[in-house]
């Protein structure tokens, strides 16, 4: 789990401890990362190791890998769960911001999947799965910077998968909706839109052991997706989406 | 921050909050200190009234406070935050060995969809009282933080006044950080589990009777809208762990769920009419039915269908719980009962338990010796309101008293009457705590001073 203390990365690794399985995390914060192994180790997780250092950082991704095969040598199961909330009107006011944000939501996430290759192509097998949002799959005044960094990484899995597929590795893109978690705790989180940390992480386990190249969670974000990707431009332009 | 308008499970409160929901010990203290105006603790807001509420002061929703912190799977003993919910405890402790037996709440109540913190808040109790008595009998220590964000420990050898006092002390001593609590061996995860039929009250009072020594969940439905000679029958339910694996159980997400409030209630006279007359009937012409069931078939029927509480329409529901003590009980449920069925506002799970000698370590716990008798009513104005309050009177005149958690309209003189200890329980009210429930049975209106000396001396705290 790399971005472990997300939320909805806590959610899956509750389901996969539950499993009886051996977790390895990495995300920022030390004590964070202490405190969800004590929880892991509790719910029947057979051994959890942690790692923790900053993600956003390059520099620190060949010490993160090899402590990740240090600790699980060929995993089963990659999740990449970090990412931000760009704050789009910050984000405009503020180019600079923009350009740290992309680096943490894009430039980061694909340096790390790329560093990850060559361990799940020695294994054979394995699943890379990559928590993305609906937010990329079309430009949206309300939030584009953030949309742009997600888009982008969709793009890149779908080539990542596309290299991968002869090597028994499979490349899972998730794109959650609108899930109640500290990220989006300043908005509203009410209504039929809204779904739990637990239920979207259940729809992500099961799309894992399905491998199911791209997931949407929970599922009927496919089609209000679609929806929204086929509006004409101009009825698109009234909208405030 | 945000702003929520939060409903309490009756949905017939409905106020607006601002809420926090801190991820730890750090969050929730700075949010404590930051607060101007009152803090409540919530948890996942099965408190039916307003006592989970706080109308315009500030919720600290303890929903993120739910990982575990130990388990020790040799003696039982679990330490959780106080957000960790029932269904995670049964999920996660509550596995199978290989010969069947496992770890299990000592208590639990009709759902498990509430937090542990919620849990003791209200010390909860369940078909086992008779037993195991009430929730916070079975925790060995819990952390709360208080003020200014100060955490303090606490046990019955710590501080075990203000232990005591948050026990069932409503939120209102501090906000519950974690639990640690002792689960208790079962010889399996599947219960026996017998209804039987009986014809009036005195019927009721025999079962009971019988079946207390060798039964350790016992529970009745009540037909409400029964008079004269069936006055207070019903169907009684006994049941026992058994040893043996468990068949399918019911998962970990509800089977069904009520999505959308319908406009109009379908729990209407007509319909309880037919039901309570169907139900009082479903064991046919036998007396007695046996099954084996899992758990939750017996410990929460209503989990089964997610947002029943939406059943009761736009306008909600009230819930009316009281405990009546021993010497007093048998005539009391008859005169409610009968003051209810003339009424015919009664309701579909209406519930009658005797409640065991154990006694309850909090200072403002509800179970007490003798019978507690549960019912809904839905809401229909003051027609509602005037009958509860007929009921109050007959609950106070008995000597009983009303459950905090389910109540949304006691007075302040019932609520006052039924908990001889509130006076004591007051002195470890935190004064930057408070609840709609407390302001309104004037709990932080300190006796023999005046509102403003009050204000002034909690400011002065």
């Amino acid at each position: 789990m790399l971005g472990a203390t997300s939320a909805i990365a806590e959610a899956c690794a509750r389901v996969w401890a539950m499993q009886g399985a051996r977790l390895f995390l990495a995300g920022r914060r030390a004590e964070v990362l202490s405190a969800i192994a004590a929880d892991l180790r509790v719910r029947g997780a057979e051994a959890v190791a942690i790692w923790a250092g900053d993600l956003s950082d390059v520099a620190v991704h060949p010490e993160l890998i090899a402590a990740l095969t240090a600790a699980l040598d060929s995993p089963d199961v990659v999740l990449l769960a970090w990412g931000t909330l760009t704050e789009q009107a910050r984000a405009e006011d503020h180019p600079d911001y923009a350009a740290r944000e992309l680096t943490g939501n894009f430039t980061a996430p694909i340096a790390l999947l790329l560093g990850l290759t060559p361990a799940m192509v020695a294994g054979n097998s394995g699943v890379l799965a990559c928590i993305t949002s609906v937010a990329g799959e079309r430009g949206r005044a309300s939030n584009f910077v953030y949309g742009a960094a997600k888009g982008g990484l969709q793009r890149f899995l779908e080539g990542l998968r596309h290299r991968l597929h002869r090597h028994g590795v499979t490349v899972l893109d998730i794109r959650p909706g609108f899930v109640a978690t500290p990220m989006t705790a300043h908005l509203a989180q009410s209504g039929p839109l809204w779904a739990e940390p637990h239920r979207v992480a259940l729809d992500i386990v099961r799309g894992i052991e399905r491998r199911k190249p791209v997931v949407y969670a929970p599922w009927f974000w496919r089609w209000i997706i679609l929806v929204v990707r086929c509006l004409p431009r101009f009825v698109m332009h009234r909208t405030s989406l | 921050m945000r702003t929520r308008n939060q409903l309490a499970w009756g949905r017939v409160h409905r106020f607006t909050h601002d809420v926090l929901m801190p991820r730890d010990v750090d969050e929730a203290a700075s949010a404590l200190r930051g607060a101007t105006q009152p803090v409540l603790g919530y948890g996942r807001g099965r408190s039916y009234g307003d006592s989970c509420l706080n109308e315009g002061g500030l919720l600290l929703d303890s929903r993120y406070l739910n990982r575990f912190l130990s388990f020790d799977a040799a003696t039982g003993l679990l330490r959780a935050g106080s957000g960790v919910t029932l269904a995670d405890v049964l999920a996660c402790q509550c596995r199978p060995d290989r010969d069947g037996s496992a770890w299990f709440p000592a208590v639990t109540p009709g759902t498990r969809w509430i937090s542990l913190g919620g849990a003791v808040a209200n010390d909860v109790h369940g078909k086992n009282h008779h037993r195991m008595g009430s929730f916070g009998g079975h925790t060995r220590a819990l952390t709360i933080m208080r003020q200014g964000g100060r955490t303090k420990q606490l046990s019955e050898c710590d501080e075990p006044e203000l232990y005591a006092a948050t026990i069932g002390g409503l939120g209102l001593t501090g906000l519950i950080i974690d639990v640690t609590l002792q689960l208790r061996r079962v010889p399996g995860l599947m219960l026996l589990a017998e209804n039987v039929r009986f014809g009036n009250l005195d019927e009721f009072y025999a079962l009971s009777a019988e079946s207390e020594p060798g039964w350790e969940y016992t529970v009745a439905w009540i037909d409400c809208l029964a008079t004269g000679r069936s006055l207070g029958r019903g169907i009684f339910s006994r049941a026992n762990h058994i040893a043996g694996p468990i068949g399918p159980t019911a998962s970990l997400d509800n089977s069904a769920s009520i999505g959308l409030t319908p406009p109009i209630s379908p729990l209407n006279r007509l319909s309880l009419r037919m039901f309570n007359a169907l139900y009082w009937r479903q064991l046919g012409w036998r007396k007695h039915a046996r099954r084996v069931v899992p758990y939750p078939a017996v410990l929460y029927p209503l989990d089964a269908l997610d947002g029943w509480n939406r059943l009761y329409g736009p306008r909600g529901f009230y819930q009316y719980q009281c405990v009546l003590p021993q010497a007093t009980a048998r005539a009391a449920v008859a005169e409610l009962l009968a003051e209810i069925a003339k009424s015919a506002q009664g309701s579909f799970l209406a519930v009658l338990k005797t409640l065991g000698e154990s006694r309850s370590p909090g200072l403002l716990s509800f179970p007490m010796p003798g019978t507690t008798l549960a019912l809904d009513f839905p809401n229909r104005g003051s027609t509602t309101l005037l009958l509860l309050e007929r009921l109050d009177a007959i609950t106070r005149a008995a000597g009983g008293r009303l459950y905090p958690a389910k109540d949304g309209r006691m007075s302040a003189a019932s609520f006052e009457a039924g908990y001889p200890t509130l006076s004591r329980f007051r002195k470890s009210v935190d004064p930057a705590f408070s609840s709609s429930f407390w302001r309104r049975v004037g709990g932080d209106v300190v006796p023999s001073r005046s509102a403003s000396s009050a204000r002034a001396m909690a400011e002065s705290w």
